[in-house]
């Protein structure tokens, strides 16, 4: 018999019946095989992916449309720009993408923040998609509670060209006490709209990367907006409690995890059978 | 301090110290230029390497690119330094040692009693002045075996990390990822999940859940769940099984502080992983990764080019005798490496670099969606590293990592290089393939139609 006739469907591809689990998962597994190789379809599938995770890197932020959008929702909005000028110098020099260009500091300056509590930024990073289609999502649910707690919000920065560490002057030049970022992560082949947080206590230019909090995967499909509004509220209030980010502020929290107690899955039967 | 030069067609080509000359070496890359330390020309490169073929290797025990007193990982490098094990080459030069290691009496015994007598910063000079094929067929010369449930590293044998990640590190998702993973005959150097946080109850959770489906299969490999390690000896502490504690590490001080840890704490966390005596066959505990331009990032490079600090990060590694070292070399970005050749070539320096000094070296062959590179790139640099010798490769269902968003080697790309090179899993992986009815006689996947009965059951369960 050859491969060709073990086959269900297409000739010499045997096919995996446990493809039907991809219900749990965005995960290509049970692609079937064409020897020990990837068959032609899964092959094919793949390099559209990859075409178009790389085209999504190179989507500019559309500024006039996320300005209006969050302009219905702090009475300050101010934007910015980092040094780098354009997508290929922002991809060689990341050095450029956590520094504020000369006129982004000027007009940071000229509001005369003295302080806030807490400076948010919403920046591109390598998807203005996720910043496009779930930065207000986000928002919306975090908003109210940070309200709640009487914290000064400065006023919120929309950020072109920038990268994580970007919080830190900007935070800085408001004299902030904490700083959240909002940034579009680097498009994966099946999440090209992933959106990351990231918290740091006393955001000032000279941060390490250890001092900073991340709450990845921000999507619909991905980490779930409730529980990441949890989590980041988690991070604020021990932060100010103990006044740090970073390694030493451990996520202790323990949020309703989707994971459960991990058994439950089907590799694992509660019960021997 | 000393000066170098090399004279070429009339100019004089002058470096002012030891650094400043491994850094016009190194070949072309993002990260160096980034840093402003690369040659600044071509012919200048290449001059930088004629001179650096002249420098003794001693010289690197007298001169150290970043000061003694300034670094620990300097510190460790010089205070581990064996004499004795160095002897063989200690009259050598940069270029004279890259012939002797061409030689063919130059064997696997010689060199894995040579690694403790030599230095990140010997290796890191000669592999500056190598071509591809010499440091495949150096890589292919040099054997780290390490064990823990299995045995790595033996000869014609190549292993895979089974990365069965998941965004929210749902449970099912997980499991979903590890059955088609076992099913491709994937996981023997390690099941190691990259948590979606950094959570405690949650890595615990993972921990235990990896413990029970090794358990229950009877899997000849070990789990991780790759947390910083401070967070792993809390899990510890809260009794969560762990067989590996992971962490990112680097090449100086400053850029491993940037990763919040120095080697007190590395040591803490082998001596917990240590104390749960955990393995079967061997008792190597920890899993380490690194990558070329990560200390940089974290703005602790000390002017020293990126290969050269990448090859001090194995220095750390092989204080702790680890399983598992794999530099993730397309992962950090076009910033460091800037096109599939620049991530070609780093791949094999770090796999060279890294056997070179005893350690365990396995390749993340992988790539970023904003990185000039492509699945082409990522076949030849795997090849390449079959060629070499190489401990294992990562497996993910179809190269497409959900949780971190890069692109690394599938399951089926183990498999087509096994398939061509003749490579096998871990004997003990091995044997369990085969007796779960995964693997026919020839080492290749052997399941059509039906599943064998135990994943059937499990399957099964699955639709109910």
């Amino acid at each position: 018999m050859t491969d060709s006739e073990r086959t269900s469907g297409v000739p010499g591809v045997i096919d995996n019946p446990w493809r039907t689990l991809s219900r749990h998962t965005d995960a290509r597994i049970g692609l079937g095989r064409a020897g020990g190789s990837l068959p032609t379809a899964p092959h094919l599938e793949f390099q559209l992916a990859h075409a178009r995770a790389r085209d999504a890197v190179h989507l500019p932020l559309d500024s006039e449309t996320m300005m209006a959008t969050l302009n219905e929702r702090f009475s300050q909005v101010v934007r910015l720009q980092s040094r780098a000028q354009d997508r290929g110098e922002y991809l060689r020099r990341p050095d450029l993408g956590r520094l504020l260009s000369d006129d982004s500091r000027e007009q940071l300056a000229a509001m005369q923040v003295e302080q806030c509590d807490l400076s948010i930024s919403v920046v591109d990073g390598l998807s203005a998609r996720a910043i496009h289609e779930h930065a207000a999502t986000l928002l919306d649910r975090l908003l109210p509670p940070i309200r709640e707690r009487g914290w000064h919000i400065g006023p919120l920065a929309l950020v072109e060209q920038g990268r994580v560490a970007i919080g830190d002057p900007i935070g800085e030049a408001l004299g902030a006490r904490m700083g959240v970022v909002l940034i579009g992560e680097r498009p994966g082949l099946s999440s090209p709209d992933s959106l990351g947080v990231y918290f740091t206590w006393q955001p000032r230019s000279g941060r390490r990367d250890s001092e900073r909090n991340c709450v990845s995967n921000i999507r619909p499909r991905g980490q779930s907006f409730e529980a990441a509004t949890t989590l980041i509220l988690y991070l604020l209030d021990e932060a100010s409690r103990r006044e740090l980010s970073g390694v030493e502020l451990k996520d202790d929290s323990e949020v309703a995890s989707q994971l459960g107690d991990g058994r439950g899955n089907f590799l694992l039967p509660d019960s021997a059978d | 301090m000393s000066c170098w030069y090399y004279d070429t067609g009339g100019r004089r080509y002058r470096f002012e110290s030891l650094r400043e000359l491994m850094a016009c070496a190194t070949p072309a890359r993002s990260g160096d230029e980034l840093a402003e330390i690369a040659a600044a020309s071509g012919e200048e490169r290449a001059a930088a390497q004629l001179a650096l073929a002249e420098v003794p290797l001693a010289r690197f025990l007298e001169e150290p690119l970043i000061p003694y007193e300034e670094d620990e990982v300097t510190r460790l490098i010089i205070d581990r330094h064996d004499a004795a094990a160095f002897r063989p080459v200690a009259g050598m030069t940069v270029g004279e040692f890259r012939n002797y290691l061409l030689c063919h009496d130059v064997g696997s015994e010689q060199l894995s009693r040579l690694a403790p007598g030599l230095t990140p910063e010997m290796v890191a000079a000669v592999s500056k002045i190598m071509r591809l094929q010499d440091l495949v067929l150096v890589g292919h010369k040099c054997r780290v075996v390490t064990a823990f449930r299995n045995t790595i590293g033996l000869p014609g044998r190549l292993s895979t990390r089974l990365q069965p990640n998941h965004p929210t590190d749902s449970a099912t998702g997980i499991a979903a990822s590890i059955l088609d993973g076992l099913l491709y005959a994937s996981g023997d150097a390690v099941i190691g999940i990259n948590p979606a946080t950094d959570n405690t109850g949650t890595v615990v959770t993972l921990l235990k859940m990896l413990d029970d489906i090794i358990s229950r299969y009877a899997i000849p490999a070990q789990s991780c769940v790759l947390t910083h390690v401070t967070t792993a000896i809390e899990a510890i502490e809260r009794g969560a099984p762990t067989d590996l504690v992971f962490q990112s590490i680097a090449g100086t001080e400053s850029a491993n502080r940037g990763f919040g840890i120095d080697l007190a704490v590395l040591r803490e966390g082998h001596d917990a992983a240590q104390s749960l005596g955990r393995g079967t066959v061997g008792q190597n505990v920890m899993y380490f990764e690194t990558g070329q331009g990560s200390a940089l990032s974290a703005n602790g490079h000390h002017g020293v080019d990126q290969q050269t600090l990448e090859a001090r990060a194995y220095a750390v590694a092989r204080e702790f005798e680890p399983l598992l070292v794999n530099t993730v070399v397309g992962f950090i970005g076009p910033e460091y490496l800037f096109d599939g050749k620049q991530i070609i070539r780093a791949g094999l320096e770090d796999h060279f670099c890294g056997k070179l000094l005893g350690v365990p070296m396995g390749v993340d062959v992988c790539y970023t969606n904003h990185a000039e590179a492509d699945q082409d790139d990522m076949d030849v640099l795997l090849t390449l590293l079959g060629a070499a010798g190489c401990n294992y490769v990562m497996g993910i269902p179809g190269s497409d990592d959900i949780m971190l968003n890069y692109q690394t080697t599938s399951f089926h790309d183990a498999l087509y290089v096994r398939e061509v090179l003749g490579l096998k899993a871990a004997p003990q992986f091995e044997a369990w393939l085969a007796q779960m009815g995964i693997t026919d006689h020839h080492g290749r996947i052997a399941i059509e139609g039906e599943l064998p009965p135990a994943f059937a059951h499990a399957l099964a369960r699955s639709a109910s």
